[in-house]
């Protein structure tokens, strides 16, 4: 399948998602239950989309387990996006240099 | 459209854009690793606007994954926007006409809502916009240079690279997971099964394992811990 396909389909799905509720909806969701549920969806997939694949995103699970662990560490410190992440990259560089 | 509050989202957007600046590098080098072009790779970036959904989109077209796949990761995985859509357009300026509001979604991210929501007169188009604005260019233009350069670099740097989205997917999970003991449920849940999907149920698509996982585990959490207020 062409990959042109692939993206108009990507993209038409993730503006639908934000235009629907954006543009046209106003009632508010009343269901405890879905209510719930559409707020632990994001940290699911997130968790999901993470663990394993963390340890498989370098070219050593070794190199990968350093750098998971710095930004484990650094998350839980309650830095920045951007420092957590630069820093698990840079904890995978520096580890890699001593294998 | 008033230019000072498009300048103020612009300044408002800065610390958004230069995040997405390198998260965005990371993503650029994944997409052309798993055989995507630069073009596609930017492409994708300029009409998605999200990282998640990205990686896990890259992750079907390389493995071939059908489009009803691609569909439902992407609602999985992108359905946290309508909750802060909606959040937003309870907030929104009395200029904020239909048309406003149809160009403005484009721009709801995590990042563009969290400092959207947080402030406490009514949202005007040109400030959102002007966030938008910078925000894109950062994403795309990171992509572009991480897909681009990216094999340019030495291969320890470039596989170091990889662990980005990751490293920022997890700031996200661990602070909120760290005060509420749901949330942290909710994680360690759908890490776990994702960890049994993987191992156990290798045949499983990655994109249907995420949802499966997440579905599952957002179930769980719904039912032990039901959320009395809504706090978004």
């Amino acid at each position: 399948m062409s990959t042109a396909v692939y993206i108009l389909v990507m993209a038409g799905v993730t503006y639908l998602i934000r235009v629907i509720p954006f543009g046209f909806f106003r009632k508010k969701i009343t269901s405890k239950f879905l209510r719930s549920f559409l707020y632990y969806i994001p940290y699911a997939v997130l968790s999901a989309m993470t663990i394993p694949a963390i340890f498989y995103s370098t070219d050593s699970i070794v190199t990968a387990a350093a750098g998971t662990l710095t930004a484990l560490v650094l998350a839980f410190l309650e830095q920045p996006l951007i420092i957590v992440a630069l820093a698990a990259s840079a904890a995978a560089f520096l580890t890699g240099l001593f294998l | 459209m008033k230019k000072s509050d498009f300048l103020k989202g612009l300044i408002h957007g800065i610390p958004i854009a230069l995040g997405y600046l390198s998260v965005s590098f990371g993503f650029g080098i994944t997409a052309v690793k798993s055989g995507l072009t630069v073009l596609e790779s930017t492409l994708i970036s300029l009409t998605n606007l999200t990282s998640a959904g990205q990686a896990a989109g890259v992750d079907i077209i390389a493995s071939g994954g059908t489009l009803l796949e691609m569909v439902l990761v992407q609602l999985t995985i992108n359905i946290r926007y309508a909750l802060m859509a909606l959040s937003l357009s309870q907030k929104l300026d009395k200029s904020f006409t239909f048309p406003h509001r149809m160009a403005a979604a484009y721009g709801i991210t995590d990042e563009i809502f969290g400092v959207c929501a947080a402030q406490t007169e009514p949202l005007r188009p040109a400030y959102m916009y002007g966030m938008i604005f910078i925000a894109t260019l950062g994403w795309i233009s990171g992509t572009f240079l991480g897909a681009s350069a990216g094999q340019l670099l030495p291969a320890a740097v470039s596989a170091a690279l990889g662990i980005v989205l990751y490293g920022m997917f997890l700031a996200l999970i661990i602070p909120p997971a760290k005060k509420q003991k749901s949330v942290l449920c909710v994680i360690l849940t759908a890490a776990l099964l994702s960890i049994l999907c993987k191992y156990l149920f290798p045949q499983i698509s990655g994109g249907f394992a995420v949802i499966l996982c997440a579905v599952s585990a957002s179930v769980v959490g719904a039912l032990a811990f039901p959320r009395e207020e809504e706090s978004a």
